[in-house]
């Protein structure tokens, strides 16, 4: 199932996240920063797309931007058709914070069940869902556990399955698995990836790592600091399948050595 | 098992200077009451009589320790546990109103703290109001609500509770506010893009998060309910209550009386603030907090 994408500047209904001219400017005392500036992106239905860029990119006040936590002084930007308080409103996207963020006086499926009664789900669906999400992210059996009970990777899970609990077809990820090691990191991408093929969901995901963006990716978007701007966008040939040995073949390794390049060129003459 | 010895040697060291500086502040009355009686006092004579007078400057321990018998468990056993002569009689006095001077300024010191949490206005001007209220000296306002309150027809527990009141809900103040804005920014971030209502915010985020900091605060709040109690039974017209001893006992010169009164308000204050303490311990634990 190939995703269909939008073509230019046209919107089509495929689009979720539409940005054009998005800018937003920090008055801080030493001046203006340019977080963003002159932003334009589409994200189609289904994509998995990664954000990659050294610190103060902007890529994280980007998807902030799409959340409705940050609100840009220039340009717009739709998130289903609508804005992006709107799309909070309808509870459209759910967001994953670098930390795992776990109430500690919380069970996992209690901390699951958190945005369900905030949300009003009624009880029997609540306790449906908690099971079903913990299945996905492969945490059964874990629902009465406390999160100082888990280890770094399975919290890291369990705050997945917590914004995947409520039917919001958009995943916003905010450097989610940049705290945790190697392994469990190549680990929990694996999972990510076939979390996204049976869920359906478009996939905004905050990276600094680039095996970790190209190997998860459909689209990479490139972007560099001051100010923040997207420098290049790869449409990544891999296929939807993806075992972990991809990244030993030459595609990988050339899709990896554009965003290199990419990132290099947009810091070339700052440092 | 290994905290009791630390302990114990502490308390002895106390009771060795306790009895030494006994000696050396009763020894010049009973020196006196040698020169009159025209005798001379051996050693052993002194230390004796400087441990047994009847009013002393300073009463030794035992003299405290048997007074506190007569007036508790001595009268617990003739049935009169809770007659007017009782220290338990007193204690209860001083603890009912403690207990609702806690619950009062508790409940005054979170209502603020959520006020200041939340409202910006309350935010810039209610804080300096509550720090100008304890740098009044509470002995100097006592009287004043006592008097004030009496004048609109409500004495006996309601005013003690009241100066008790008004020391409590400072500590509590201070720490809820702490504790309802210790949640991360990314807490809050989360419970937003839930577009949880600011009700549902403080109920499930806020408030929990805020528990140790409420126990800190209790814990110094109790202390300071009993000293406020206690202050507040002093201008009462000393009729019933730790403070009325405390009072009783300087008109009188009655050392004794006065040093057994004040053991057994520092024995109630350990009692309330270790029952904090313990609560505090089941439910952060339970919490996972601890």
């Amino acid at each position: 199932m190939a995703a269909v994408r939008a073509g230019g500047p046209g919107v089509t209904d495929k689009t979720v996240i539409s940005a054009k001219d998005l800018s937003l400017t920090f008055q801080t005392n030493d001046g203006p920063v340019h977080a963003l500036k002159d932003v334009n992106l589409d994200v189609a239905k289904g994509d998995f797309v990664s954000f990659i860029g050294p610190s103060g990119c902007g890529k994280t006040t980007f998807l902030r931007c799409m959340a409705d936590l940050e609100h840009p002084t220039g340009g717009t930007i739709t998130v289903n058709g609508v804005s992006p308080e709107e799309a909070r409103k309808a509870r459209a996207y759910g967001y994953v914070f670098q930390a795992a963020g776990l109430y500690p006086w919380r069970t996992i499926g209690g901390n699951i069940r958190l945005p369900l009664e905030i949300m009003g789900y009624g009880k029997t669906d609540q306790d449906q869902r908690v099971k079903q999400v913990l299945e996905l992210v492969d945490l059964a059996g874990f629902e009465k556990k406390f999160p100082w009970q888990l280890s770094g990777g399975m919290q890291q899970r369990a705050s997945i399955a917590r914004a995947l609990a409520f039917d919001a077809d958009i995943l916003l990820m905010d450097e989610p698995f940049g705290a945790l090691d190697e392994i469990v990191r190549d680990h929990l991408n694996e999972q990510l990836l076939k979390l996204w093929d049976t869920t359906h969901k478009t996939i905004c995901f905050v990276t600094h790592s680039i095996p970790e963006a190209v190997y998860l990716s459909t689209r990479i978007v490139v972007m560099s600091p001051r100010p923040g701007r997207i420098t290049d966008v790869i449409e990544s040939p891999l296929p939807r399948e993806r075992p972990l040995e991809i990244r030993d073949t030459p595609e990988f390794i050339e899709i990896a050595h554009r965003v290199r390049d990419g990132l290099r060129a947009g810091h070339s003459y700052d440092e | 098992m290994n905290r009791i010895l630390p302990i114990l040697t502490v308390v002895g060291a106390i009771f060795v200077i306790w009895y030494a500086a006994a000696i050396w502040l009763n020894a010049p009355w009973a020196y006196n009451k040698a020169e009159r009686a025209g005798t001379t006092l051996t050693a052993t004579e002194l230390v004796a009589d400087t441990w047994s007078q009847e009013k002393p400057k300073l009463p030794a321990p035992h003299q405290v320790g048997a007074e506190i018998w007569k007036t508790t468990g001595e009268m617990v056993l003739k049935g009169r546990g809770f007659s007017k002569r009782s220290l338990f009689y007193h204690s209860w006095v001083t603890f009912s109103a403690t207990a609702l001077g806690f619950l009062l300024g508790t409940g005054l010191g979170i209502a603020l703290a959520i006020g200041i949490v939340y409202n910006r206005t309350m935010d810039m001007s209610v804080m300096p109001w509550v720090i100008a209220s304890q740098t009044i000296p509470i002995l100097a306002i006592a009287p004043m609500i006592i008097v004030v309150l009496n004048a609109v027809g409500i004495s006996g527990l309601l005013p003690k509770a009241m100066i008790s009141m008004y020391l409590s809900f400072f500590p509590v103040v201070v720490g809820m506010v702490k504790g309802l804005r210790s949640p991360s920014p990314m807490q809050l971030d989360q419970m937003r893009t839930w577009n949880a209502t600011p009700a549902q915010t403080f109920w499930r985020l806020r408030l929990p998060s805020s528990m140790p900091y409420l126990f800190t605060s209790l814990k110094i709040g109790m202390a300071a309910s009993l000293v406020g109690a206690i202050v507040g039974e002093l201008p009462t017209g000393a009729v019933a209550g730790l403070g009325a001893r405390l009072l009783a006992g300087s008109y009188y010169g009655q050392t004794i009386q006065i040093w057994s009164a004040l053991i057994m308000a520092a024995t109630l204050a350990a009692v309330l603030v270790g029952l904090i303490g313990l609560a505090q311990r089941i439910t952060l634990k339970r919490m996972g907090m601890a």
